[in-house]
Formats: C-alpha cells, sequence, structure tokens
C-alpha cells in the first residue's frame, strides 16, 4: 500500500483515549465527544508539555530531600541510627546480598534521575520540532513509562522493615522523613510520564512527510 | 460550562489511528492469536486472543481468589531471642499511618491492595456483563478506568522490596514467610496472564453507544460477529 503517511489529527479526525473509536469533531471545534462512550476528546493532550515539565520541576525539588534525607531510624540498646537511600544500598552490599544491593541502587537511585533527564529531553526534542528518530525517542517514553513503577520498590523495602522490627525495647525501626519525599518523586514522575503525549514526538516528522506527497 | 457536542463517528470502525504516533491505517483481518502493529512505529493496535472473554474471566476469577488469600493470612514473620512477629500486607501500611506517614501509608495501600482489587473487580465486573449481546453504557464507564488501576497495581514491585528487606532482616532474625507470599507470588503471575487475553476491543464492539443515533449500520464489522 503506496498510502500517504497522513496522521488522524491531519484528516481532522479524533481518537478516543478510551475506547480507541474515531471520530470527527463538529465543524470549527478543536474539542468533542466520543460518540461511543462519551468521552472528552482533544487532538492531542492539554497542555501536555507543560504540564510535564511542572510535574518533572516537582519531582526534581523533592529529589533532594528524598536522596539526603534518611528514610529510616533504627533504635537499639545501642541508641539510634538513621539511613538514607545510599546507606541503604551500602549496607545490603554483602558477598551474597550484592545482587539486590544493586537492584536497589538502580531502582531508587538512577532510574528516578534517569527519568527526569529523559522526559526533560523528550520535551526539548519536542519544543524545538525535531524531525530526527521520532521511533527511538517514543521507544526511549515506552522504556521510561515501564520501568518508572520500580523505583517504587525502596518503598516496600521500607514499609515491611518497619512492619516486622518492632521488637522493642531490643530493636525497633521507624519511617523517617525522607521516605515521604522519595515516596513523592515516584508519584510526581509517573504523572509526568502520564502527562506526556508521545504523538507530539511524531508530529514535526508527520508535516513533512504529508508536505511531499 | 457546555457541554461538547458529540463528534460524528465513520462509517469504517476498522480505521484507527496509532496511540503512539497517530498515523491514519486500516486494521487488518487477523484471526484470534494474531497481533496487529502500526506500520510505522511497530506499537501493538490490536492483539486478538483465542476465547478471549471466558479464558481473561477464568483468570480474573482465580486473581480475586488469590487477592483474597493474599490480604487475610500473615505475609512474613520472623523469631529472634524467643520473640515473633508477623505482618499482612495492610498491617505494613497500617505501621506507616501510626508513625506518622499517613501520605506513604495511603500510597502503600492503593498500591499493593486496593489498586489489584479494583483491576480484578473492574474485569470481573465488564467480562460478566459481556455475557449479555449488548452491554450497557455504564460498562465503559468502569472500563475506562481499567488503565488507571493497571498503572499503579504494583504487586511485582512491592514483592522485589519484600525480597530486599526480607535479606536485611535476615541478619538479625530468622524470618518465616507466610502464606500471602505465596499467594501474593502466585497474583503476579495470574494477573499478568489476565491482562494479555484481555481484548477490550471486542468488549468495546458490543457497547450501547452514548449517542445511539450515531451508531453506524452494519454495526458489527464482519470479522468480530464470527469470533
Amino acid at each position: 500500500m503506496s498510502a500517504p503517511a497522513l496522521t488522524a489529527m491531519q484528516q481532522g479526525l479524533q481518537r478516543c483515549e478510551t475506547c480507541g473509536l474515531l471520530s470527527r469533531p463538529a465543524p470549527g471545534e478543536a474539542e468533542g465527544r466520543c460518540p461511543r462512550c462519551d468521552e472528552e476528546l482533544h487532538f492531542r493532550k492539554t497542555d501536555s508539555l507543560r504540564r510535564t515539565v511542572a510535574y518533572l520541576i516537582a519531582a526534581a525539588i523533592c529529589y533532594l530531600p528524598a536522596n539526603f534525607l534518611p528514610v529510616m531510624t533504627t533504635t537499639t540498646f545501642a541508641g539510634s541510627e538513621s539511613d538514607t537511600i545510599m546507606q541503604g544500598v551500602v549496607l545490603l552490599w554483602s558477598p551474597t546480598g550484592w545482587p539486590l544491593s544493586l537492584i536497589v541502587l538502580f531502582a531508587s537511585i538512577m532510574i528516578p534521575s534517569a527519568k527526569i533527564v529523559a522526559l526533560l529531553y523528550l520535551v526539548f526534542t519536542v519544543r524545538r520540532g525535531s524531525i530526527e528518530t521520532p521511533g527511538q525517542r517514543v521507544r526511549l517514553y515506552r522504556l521510561v513509562e515501564v520501568i518508572g513503577r520500580w523505583s517504587m520498590v525502596d518503598v516496600f523495602v521500607d514499609t515491611f522493615t518497619v512492619a516486622l522490627i518492632q521488637l522493642q525495647p531490643l530493636m525497633s525501626v521507624q519511617p523517617a522523613p525522607g521516605l515521604f519525599f522519595f515516596a513523592a518523586v515516584v508519584v510526581l514522575t509517573m504523572l509526568a510520564v502520564e502527562s506526556f503525549d508521545p504523538r507530539l514526538i511524531w508530529d514535526p516528522a508527520s508535516s513533512k512527510e504529508a508536505s511531499h506527497v | 460550562m457546555p457541554r461538547e457536542s458529540a463528534n460524528r463517528a465513520l462509517a469504517d470502525v476498522a480505521l484507527v489511528a496509532c496511540p503512539n504516533c497517530d498515523l491514519l491505517q486500516r486494521l487488518p483481518a487477523i484471526t484470534p492469536g494474531q497481533t496487529a502493529c502500526c506500520w510505522r512505529c511497530g506499537t501493538v493496535l490490536w492483539r486478538r486472543r483465542v476465547d478471549s472473554l471466558n479464558r481473561t474471566l477464568a483468570l480474573a476469577v482465580a486473581a480475586a481468589v488469590l487477592w483474597m488469600i493474599a490480604n487475610s493470612v500473615p505475609m512474613l514473620g520472623l523469631t529472634t531471642v524467643g520473640r515473633e512477629a508477623f505482618t499482612t500486607v495492610i498491617g505494613g501500611a497500617d505501621l506507616l499511618w501510626q508513625h506518622d506517614q499517613q501520605i506513604v501509608a495511603v500510597l502503600v495501600f492503593f498500591a499493593a491492595v486496593l489498586a489489584p482489587a479494583l483491576q480484578i473487580g473492574v474485569v470481573l465486573l465488564v467480562l460478566l456483563a459481556a455475557r449479555r449481546e449488548r452491554l450497557p453504557a455504564w460498562i465503559g464507564w468502569v472500563l475506562r478506568h481499567l488503565p488507571l488501576t493497571r498503572t499503579w497495581s504494583m504487586i511485582e514491585v512491592m514483592l522485589l522490596g519484600v525480597l530486599v528487606a526480607l535479606t536485611k532482616i535476615a541478619e538479625y532474625a530468622t524470618v518465616i514467610p507466610g502464606h500471602a507470599l505465596f499467594a501474593l507470588f502466585a497474583l503476579v503471575f495470574v494477573l499478568a496472564a489476565m491482562q494479555s487475553s484481555f481484548d477490550p476491543r471486542e468488549v468495546w464492539s458490543r457497547m450501547e453507544w452514548a449517542q445511539a443515533d450515531a451508531r453506524p449500520s452494519p454495526s458489527e464489522p464482519p470479522r468480530e460477529a464470527s469470533a
């Protein structure tokens, strides 16, 4: 088939994000409703880039206290000691525990920062109207979407360590303020991913292709 | 605020746009078991499954049973110097709440308990309603929340977290895995299978339309009628 590569938007059609149906808005209207499932329709997610950047800035602000404040406090006879996420990674490092230590290092420290950098890069290239490697950039977006949830792992580690080690007065573990900021980073980056519209990546390339037909 | 007017549907329901690149294309007439991908960016457009609705229903019932076991018996325990302690999944969230981490406690409860329950509940409700010929429009309202529950349902992430916590705790105490741990492990696989066997397109094609008169006729493409 040698049909010209045209997008639904160029044809004046809207795809329902809920049920997938294509439909045509009333003449001159940019917004409408899906005739099948009644969902509000737009050509692209509303204010996608601005909302994504806003969530990313909020996540970047929380990233510092998430990493520098302790997430857990351990109380024993000898006194109490607080650990940050990085100290948790170091404590886990042992001849048998090092693979898990690496997993926590990746999930808690590298993935959140990589997510912020990757999404900023995507927003930047879309703003610039880049037509280069749209396929790879969409794959990057899908990757960020899939691995992002694994950052939550440290929240669960701390939850169940706290839940189990309540052996007062022998030894007890309490959550510390860093945990809230860390959870906030994970949630905010997930919301940033959700707000970003991957179709924006392809739009400049699509209009270039269409103009050659 | 005035309500936006409804869009006009296309006569050809096989015409779709790629969710990732918006390319307009016609879905090929694939048979159950085959998958249709966008020819520009490779995104999966339609995954047609053999006997999708019945198999998904069976998996959803299994998932519901596993979820109930996972949340009613202890998940982890430990013994050290004559002391014993046990916790359930909800107990973990409850302890965070008691230690003034209410927001994180709600997040843990949502991701580990409530979102998986909603995910299973939505699929069960939709599939039981789908045994009828035509689906009422409110089923569409339920089904639209499925992607949200899937995004926030994080049992597999929680299990990895439990594994790390166990490794840490094993230094101080003897750890006892509870029955819920095995139920959760099975639930991860059953949920993944349920998700991949479910074909929402088949359900949507039988939904009553919000704009009943806008429904194109003939109402169903021939290849879906044979399924």
